[in-house]
């Protein structure tokens, strides 16, 4: 089915494409905005070199990183060697800009991953079942939580968790990577919001979808309750709810800055908060275009899911 | 003790609703025999499908509520068994296909596993059941079973449809078939196709059927006994043929009364001189495809032309161009001598208001949020030349008082009125801008059939009083035929024939014409007879 989706439609080729193109302009646009706005912050030299630094220093330093030239020029240069997929030297670590950025974005990667499958099976599993019986004391409970879950503000249960869990408890690490256990804390805190909105719209769609007219061929042809919840509707019901866990999934890719950073996780929200701190532009620009990409390719992802999903919508 | 295949005994059916208790029916009784055909007749909020639904545990509870009753079938009473048990009688003894096939089959699935999943969910292996469905869509007449079976719903005519419905429902040979309205919404040729397959089948299994709708003509068609239903009870039973020649109850006469087509056709008149609106070789395209092809026809002052067709044939799309709703692609649209095409949008905007339109569904076309008052009087707001504001208030109560709704009406919103009172106010608002022809859409399509009978006669008497003309787009033959002048028909974008009521009705020229009458169904049962003897001939 999925597969046909290809082989029929040759426009397929037209929309990838376009959508390519669209993305790398707003991706120019993109680089040249924080090209500039991130040397607005300052003169990396008086950061990374002693105070009582000697002037001769001082140029030696600007000389090496080509922060002697006008702004043009270094845009143009960078510009140049961006097509050929050299994203620059990191100041900070001496390493090129873009390993530093995927040694980050492995682990946002994965937060992001785990988060968001847990998010979206529970949200789909327990927004389905409210929907079910709308007004039911499934449904409240569900609604109720959802509703709190929604509208909490992560960085303070994330600090409020630390304390609780990790000092107070002492079940959880504070913070860092390397155990199952350091995960447990970051997954819950970023779980929180996006399964509140998530399920509500789950909830919202499911309603619709299981008061819809096909709903009612399915009783009468005698399918039980399970199936008609969970293959007559859901798959209706799935469009709407993808958007937004699309959406949801690309504010974890950015990377969670705040929550990663209270955990002391080394994801790309953390790479591009010390970056910026530090004035490693290189960096900045590397971990923003890699998360640009990644939200491009998953926006990529959610329009295929959409035609798959629905046989109605082809490209 | 009887032993009915289907007896439902004393069935009250409520709903709880904000508003209050609802009671749907009350005190409902009917039986169903294996290989017979019974109908229940009743108008949009009768109750006629309440009975049909508790049968197939099909009304939500809550806010429904069976209140009384049981439902016999083989002489267990439904009611009492678990919700397993209704749904493993559900699809296997008693089947049910819908009206508008297309809201009901589920758009995500193919057809082919649509039917499949009746037979696998009752027991039948997946293997087996691809097997008999590609057997199933062959039976129901669907081309290129295999093929067909790996399309979804939205690839298929709504023909089709309804027999992929038929096909899903008729799976396990059922013994009962409810069918609720299975042809309001295809067209009459289409509906002849799915009628007469339903009597194949029925005949073929010796299934017991109850067909539930409001047209007359579909009964006399199709069913041996009727129950009518009205506000909730039952009013009448009996053979279909009694019931049309000798109705007891004053609703089933008035019913039946209402019914449209039976009318002396008036004798053709000389048409008036001057044309109001001459259309010259009228085309609109949307990309490659040409919905409206060369179109040329007249319409004089106060006259009542009728453009019928199947759907797809074009009839809405040429009267969106007239108006230039949709802008044309080619033609001309003369006005009393002004061409409308090549009109700039300020003389558009002056002549626009001579030419009024009234769509179908009321319930769309009237702003919910606007009250009656400010719908009728926002013609004046844009047409300010028309009347001055201190006439208003008193010159929408003339008109809805014309129109036959009450002067008070004004305040009110659209959803507190009903159907029929909601293309009333449509019309009234149409006629605020004193219009000199009006475009009806369909207009009287979704209404039932008194109402209908009611709304027409508006039109009549408002076009002999005021001089109006009117281009009446419909596709209910009976319907043109009591009211229109003359008949354009279309097919495919083009005219195949025009002529006067009595010529087109009379002596159709075109097999089109020909096969479009032939296929639209008398209210009187032995017309029917006649006529299926005629074609099994």
């Amino acid at each position: 089915m999925s597969l046909t989706l290809f082989a029929e439609s040759p426009s397929i080729r037209t929309f990838l494409g376009k959508r390519a193109i669209a993305s790398a302009i707003s991706l120019v646009g993109l680089v040249i905005l924080v090209f500039f706005l991130s040397r607005l912050t300052g003169d990396p030299t008086a950061l990374y070199l002693p105070v009582d630094a000697s002037q001769e220093s001082r140029e030696q330093f600007r000389e090496i990183h080509g922060l002697n030239d006008p702004l043009p020029v270094q845009f143009a240069r960078y510009m140049g060697d961006l097509l050929r997929l050299d994203f620059g030297m990191s100041i900070r670590r001496a390493e090129p800009a873009l390993d530093s950025v995927l040694r980050g974005f492995k682990w946002t990667l994965q937060l992001a991953l785990i988060t968001m499958s847990l998010v979206t099976v529970m949200a789909i599993v327990v927004g389905s079942l409210a929907a079910f019986r709308v007004g039911g004391v499934f449904d409240r409970i569900a609604t109720f939580c959802s509703l709190i879950a929604a509208s909490a503000p992560d960085f303070w249960i994330a600090i409020v968790a630390i304390v609780v869990f990790s000092v107070n408890l002492g079940w959880v690490p504070t913070s860092g990577t390397g155990t199952v256990w350091h995960w447990i804390l970051p997954v819950s805190v970023l779980f929180i919001r996006p399964f509140g909105l998530i399920l509500q719209v789950v909830r919202g769609s499911m309603i619709t979808a299981l008061s819809s007219a096909y709903v009612k061929t399915a009783r009468a042809k005698g399918v039980l309750d399970r199936p008609i919840i969970f293959v007559h509707a859901l798959r209706n019901a799935l469009l709407p709810v993808i958007t937004v866990i699309g959406d949801q999934a690309a504010g974890l890719l950015n990377g969670a800055v705040i929550v990663e950073t209270i955990f002391g996780f080394p994801g790309v929200g953390k790479v591009m908060i010390d970056a910026i701190l530090q004035r490693d532009f290189a960096v900045v620009l590397a971990a923003v275009m890699v998360t640009a990409f990644a939200i491009f390719l998953m926006n990529l992802l959610i329009d295929i899911l959409y035609a798959v999903l629905d046989p109605r919508i082809r490209y | 003790m009887t032993d009915h295949l289907l007896d439902v005994q004393s069935l009250s059916v409520e709903f709880h609703t904000a508003g209050g208790t609802v009671k749907a029916v009350q005190d409902v009784s009917w039986y169903l025999d294996r290989g017979e055909v019974l109908a229940i007749l009743g108008e949009s909020g009768s109750g006629k499908s309440v009975s049909a639904a508790a049968v197939m545990d099909l009304i939500d509870m809550p806010p429904g509520r069976i209140s009384s009753g049981r439902i016999l079938f083989e002489g267990r009473d439904l009611l009492q068994l678990s919700q397993a048990g209704r749904r493993a009688v559900n699809g296997r003894k008693i089947a049910m296909i819908f009206q508008d096939p297309l809201s009901h089959l589920n758009p995500v699935y193919t057809a082919g596993w649509q039917i499949e999943e009746t037979l696998v969910i009752h027991g039948t292996r997946r293997r087996e059941a691809r097997a008999q469905t590609l057997d199933l869509l062959q039976r129901v007449g669907i081309p290129d079973p295999a093929a067909s079976a790996a399309k979804y719903p939205h690839q298929f005519s709504g023909g089709q449809r309804q027999r992929l419905m038929i096909a899903m429902a008729l799976a396990l040979r059922p013994d009962i078939l409810i069918a609720d309205e299975p042809t309001t919404a295809l067209d009459v040729t289409v509906q002849a196709q799915i009628l007469s397959l339903l009597q194949d089948l029925q005949r073929e299994t010796g299934m017991g059927m109850l067909l539930i709708t409001h047209d007359l003509g579909v009964v006399a068609e199709i069913a041996a006994r009727v129950v009518v239903m009205n506000s909730g009870r039952i009013v009448e039973h009996g053979s279909a043929l009694d019931i049309y020649r000798n109705p007891s109850h004053p609703y089933t006469r008035d019913l039946i009364a209402a019914a449209p087509g039976k009318g002396d056709l008036p004798s053709n008149t000389d048409r008036r001189a001057d044309a109001l609106l001459d259309v010259q070789g009228l085309s609109k395209s949307f990309g490659q495809f040409e919905a409206v092809r060369n179109v040329t026809f007249d319409v004089m002052a106060g006259e009542c032309v009728a453009i019928v067709g199947e759907s797809g044939s074009g009839k809405s799309t040429l009267a969106k161009a007239i108006l230039r709703l949709d802008e044309p692609s080619a033609g001309k649209a003369f006005y009393k001598g002004r061409d409308l095409f090549s009109l700039s949008d300020k003389e558009l905007f002056n002549i626009r208001r001579q030419i009024q339109m009234v769509f179908q569904d009321p319930t769309q076309s009237l702003n919910p949020r606007m009250s009656i008052y400010e719908l009728i009087s926002e013609a004046w707001v844009i047409h300010k030349e028309i009347l001055p504001r201190a006439q208003w208030h008193e010159r929408v109560q003339q008109l809805l008082e014309q129109v036959g709704l009450s002067a008070d009406h004004a305040q009110r919103y659209p959803h507190q009125f009903s159907g029929g009172q909601r293309q009333r106010i449509a019309i009234a608002r149409a006629l605020a801008l004193e219009p000199e022809l009006i475009v009806c859409d369909e207009a009287v399509s979704a209404l039932d059939v008194q109402v209908q009978a009611q709304v027409i006669a508006l039109l009549s008497d408002l076009r002999k009083k005021l001089d109006l003309a009117y281009i009446f787009i419909a596709h209910d033959l009976p319907v043109v035929r009591d009211f229109a002048d003359r008949v354009i028909v279309m097919q495919g974008g083009s005219i195949v024939e025009q002529g006067s009521v009595r010529d087109i009705f009379e002596n159709p020229q075109q097999s089109y014409t020909q096969n479009l009458l032939a296929a639209s169904l008398d209210p009187d049962p032995e017309i029917q007879a006649a006529r299926r003897a005629a074609r099994s001939l």
